[in-house]
């Protein structure tokens, strides 16, 4: 690996925290990977079996992973660190059948002016026949500008048969408002799983729409959203899982409510099937006292009880 | 080490107060194991919850190694070395058992060392350090890490309230073998609530709490017999199996 300073463009203190906090980036990463700075793609860097490519009518990049590649990670991390920047982009990614590989997304915004900074992205992903991808996104931001910072990442997932693609999508800290889409369709065989963390504070907005449709035989899904809203912020849940075959679907949510915040779930499960399975779950509350109380009798304060039970949550 | 003064415990129902704690005086020292007693609704859960300041009590006083506690909080309490084992343990999404284990021991604990504090309380360690403490373990599953969290204390005071209550026969037989192994390796304190003549047999005093007062208090080895004479108005369990 070369340290990030090493090789042109050298990044800004901004931006390598930026990297450091969405897509765990000290150094360069082996392997392939595309990042994007302020509009523009900065550095990028393509392997024998991942192929990075500009698009060429609409800003974004194409990933092509070769059939069978195992093991590769490709890191594509967007950081916005300018005020003012406002961004749509396109990025497909074409996983070829029986490939193994972890995909890190990621979009850090440091806004300290006061136009408002948006990166609205829509990420494709066809996964192969039979291929396995861990996709990893991580939503963050900083900067002490009035401008606002607003993300809103579209994801959609087209899995072909016996194909598996695992989610984690993470929003901690800084995101003023997001609405966040996933919309999949599951051919036979394949497996679905997303796992969302939120948390959202001040007057912060966070929608989340889940929307799958399983077409084929032995198809399951399960997404899951835990969630904590503090201060004034407002959280909303859609999911609508769709069985069209003998399938199984779970979807989650779980909430916890703080100061003056809202969460709504609004859960849907649509069998049209005799052999679909689908099961919704959803609770929203606060801390629990009892919680609270035991972390004490350990020695905590409430304050670092709280907090040590809201970390575990959205661990 | 431990000294209520004139404790009591009032609460407000239907618009008449009803004294759930009465006048409770009760000396308890160092290094002793000390059971207490007594029927269903007598008060003990209320009096041990009390010594952990999670009940405040409505007069009396309370001190803890010299020291007046009657009005510090939970926290303070824990970190003046009080600990203590919930009758029903608390579930939490997310916390793993090896954060709770290293929260409870007050630092960051190598799986290696969760892993010996689990198999003190008989799990199997290495199934157990990276699951959440949530509803997916079972009821004597959470109460072995309940123990287990005790352990890694190491505090000076540890109240225990009925650490038999949802568990099987197989984890109370273990859960014996752990209060000898603390009586025999450490010096601290030990209060359980309990109704099991097993755990009675191993008591180095025993308090027997009954209409929110304490009708009696001595050696282990005098007031059992009297509990478990046949003529005795309140029943200990025998085996691991509660008959009260």
């Amino acid at each position: 690996m070369t340290d990030l300073t090493d090789k042109k463009p050298v990044f800004d203190k901004i931006t390598k925290d930026l990297l450091a906090e969405v897509a765990e980036l000290h150094q360069r990463p082996t392997g392939a990977y595309n990042i994007r700075l302020n509009g523009e793609s900065a550095d990028r860097n393509s392997t024998a079996n991942v192929q990075i490519v500009s698009k060429e009518d609409v800003s974004g990049i194409d990933v092509i992973i070769a059939p069978g590649t195992v093991g590769e990670s490709i890191h594509i991390p967007v950081v916005l660190s300018e005020s003012g920047i406002n961004e749509v982009v396109y990025n497909d990614f074409h996983i070829g059948e029986g490939a193994d590989v972890l995909i890190v997304a990621g979009c850090g915004i440091h806004n300290g002016g006061a136009a408002d900074s948006q990166h609205d992205g829509m990420h494709r992903f066809f996964v192969g026949k039979g291929a396995r991808v861990r996709y990893v996104e991580k939503h963050y931001g900083a900067g002490d500008g009035s401008g606002k910072r607003l993300m809103n990442p579209h994801t959609v997932a087209e899995l072909a048969e016996d194909s598996s693609m695992e989610m984690e999508t993470v929003q901690i800290r800084g995101v003023d408002s997001t609405i966040r889409r996933t919309d999949a369709v599951l051919q036979a065989g394949s497996t679905l799983i997303v796992r969302e963390k939120i948390m959202t504070h001040g007057q912060q907005l966070g929608e989340t729409h889940f929307n799958v449709e399983m077409v084929g035989d032995g198809a399951s899904c399960s997404v899951s959203s835990r969630s904590v809203a503090q201060d004034d912020s407002v959280q909303v849940f859609y999911s609508n899982i769709v069985g069209n075959a003998a399938c199984s679907g779970h979807s989650e949510c779980d909430g916890i409510i703080m100061d003056r915040a809202k969460i709504s779930a609004i859960p849907e499960i649509v069998a049209n099937h005799i052999d679909a399975s689908l099961i919704h779950e959803a609770a929203i509350g606060k801390i629990a006292g009892e919680q609270i109380l035991k972390l004490q009798t350990l020695g905590l304060t409430e304050q670092e009880a709280e907090a040590q039970i809201i970390s575990g949550f959205l661990k | 080490m431990l000294e209520l003064k004139d404790f009591c415990f009032t609460v407000e129902q239907d618009g008449q107060s009803k004294k759930i704690l009465q006048n409770i005086d009760l000396k308890i020292p160092q290094g002793r194991f000390v059971v207490i007693t007594g029927p269903n609704g007598g008060g003990k859960t209320t009096l041990a919850k009390s010594i952990m300041g999670i009940v405040q009590p409505t007069g009396g006083t309370i001190h803890y190694r010299g020291q007046d506690i009657t009005e510090l909080g939970i926290t303070e309490r824990a970190k003046l070395g009080i600990s203590f084992a919930f009758q029903q343990p608390v579930r939490f999404k997310g916390l793993t058992v090896a954060d709770l284990i290293s929260l409870a021991a007050g630092k960051k604990l190598s799986t290696v060392q969760v892993c010996e504090y689990l198999s003190e309380v008989g799990l199997c360690a290495r199934d157990y350090v990276d699951r959440e403490v949530d509803a997916k373990l079972s009821g004597g599953e959470l109460k072995r890490i309940e123990i287990a969290g005790i352990l890694a204390r190491g505090t000076e005071l540890a109240i225990f309230d009925e650490p038999e209550a949802g568990i099987d026969l197989w984890s109370f037989n273990n859960l014996i073998e752990v209060f000898d192994g603390m009586r025999r390796r450490t010096d601290a304190t030990i209060i359980v609530i309990s109704h099991q003549e097993r755990i009675l047999a191993i008591a180095d005093e025993i308090v027997v709490i009954s209409g929110g007062q304490v009708v009696q208090q001595g050696p282990g080895a005098e007031v059992l017999p009297a509990l478990l004479h046949a003529d005795y108005k309140y029943t200990v369990c025998k085996g691991g199996m509660r008959n009260d």
